[in-house]
């Protein structure tokens, strides 16, 4: 269960970021604030800040809720006894982890620069797909109602 | 697990707030390039000109960055124009603003193109503004897409950011907007020729040919 918190709350915190960058690639908010080094307008105007004819940070955003919501579904009560939605996690991250590596790759050897929210979301992405994977090792936790079973108290 | 949801809401609140100070800190279409200047003060400038200074005849193109037919005329037929008349030697070419009040980005766009065209940049800036006119179909705030436009004009941005956000001509494209007012220009583009207005029958968008007799009617009366 505590994996799959820690993937709902890294998950959020990347959403944010992704929507930040996409409403930024919308026009909203003028010059992206990226520090002293700048290196975000050279990545967000760069060709490749379009895939498919999108953003890039909206497939940011789709995966990130993606990963918001299989984590918060996977949550529920009846949920946490179940080990495929594990399974799902690491699927999704995996997705993430792959395309964050290739957009890292065009930044580095490609575009010749780096931009500081899309370093955070690749550190978030892999936190996410290492917690995913620790998770796949974590037994479910057991839901035997004699295993909750009040002892008797010996006192008595 | 109640805590924990708690904890998700908290942090979704915190974050969006962040994400909108952070959109909201990050300027936008600044007020001072946006709109007019509180005063107007002829800085002897007029406007940008393509074409030899010897040149017979000067067109002067009074127009509005966010105006279709005007992206149209700039896109279609100046670079027809420019081939047959201007590197030619025909036609000296001028160009002078005229934002409409209907169009809410117009002068923060003309704006744009003065800053850029301080660092001599002016047409790349023009160029990129009129070729790619989608942004004044959205109506959303074009700042960061200019600043775009700007960064693939070679125009450094940190002397584009602080002129824009100084509106550093803002007074500039307000004279040349009562300039443009003063001689009875009546939309965009208007155009005219040695001074004498041209199309007069409202023609929004004549065409090179339309240009070439205009040129040759005038090398005829001088002849």
């Amino acid at each position: 269960m505590r994996h799959r918190q820690a993937i709902a709350l890294l998950a959020l915190v990347g959403l944010f970021v992704a929507l930040y960058l996409w409403l930024h690639a919308l026009g909203f908010g003028g010059a992206i604030k990226c520090g002293a080094a700048g290196g975000c307008e050279t990545v967000q105007t760069s060709q490749w800040a379009v895939f498919l004819g999108r953003p890039v940070a909206l497939y940011g955003v789709a995966g990130y809720l993606a990963i918001l919501i299989v984590a918060l579904a996977a949550l529920r009560p009846a949920a946490l006894t179940q080990s495929n939605w594990n399974v799902m996690l690491v699927s999704l991250a995996t997705v993430g982890v792959l395309f964050t590596a290739y957009l890292t790759y065009l930044e580095l050897f490609v575009i010749h620069a780096i931009c500081r929210w899309c370093v955070g979301s690749a550190v978030i992405i892999a936190a996410i797909w290492i917690v995913s994977l620790l998770s796949l090792r974590t037994p479910a936790p057991r839901t035997d109602p004699a295993a909750s079973q009040p002892q008797p108290d010996p006192r008595v | 697990m109640n805590r924990f949801y708690v904890v998700v809401g908290v942090l979704a609140v915190v974050l969006a707030a962040a994400v909108f100070a952070l959109l909201k800190t990050g300027g936008g279409a600044s007020a001072a390039a946006a709109g007019p200047p509180p005063t107007v003060v002829d800085d002897g400038f007029r406007g940008y000109t393509l074409g030899s200074n010897t040149a017979p005849v000067e067109i002067t193109e009074y127009l509005d960055y966010e105006c279709p037919v005007c992206a149209t005329f700039a896109t279609i037929q100046i670079p027809t124009i420019k081939e047959q008349l201007i590197n030619t030697g025909r036609v000296r070419w001028r160009f002078r603003d005229y934002p409409l009040p209907i169009h809410k980005y117009s002068r923060f766009a003309a704006h744009a193109a003065q800053c850029a065209g301080a660092q001599g940049k002016f047409f790349e800036m023009q160029d990129q503004l009129f070729y790619h006119h989608q942004w004044a179909q959205t109506g959303k705030d074009p700042a960061a897409l200019f600043r775009g436009f700007a960064r693939a004009s070679a125009v450094d941005l940190t002397a584009y950011d602080s002129c824009m956000e100084k509106g550093q001509f803002a007074a500039r494209v307000e004279f040349s907007r009562q300039e443009g007012e003063q001689r009875l220009v009546d939309g965009t583009p208007t155009f005219y020729a040695n001074g004498t207005k041209l199309f007069t029958n409202f023609r929004r968008l004549p065409n090179s040919d339309d240009f070439k007799a205009v040129v040759d009617s005038i090398a005829a009366v001088r002849h």
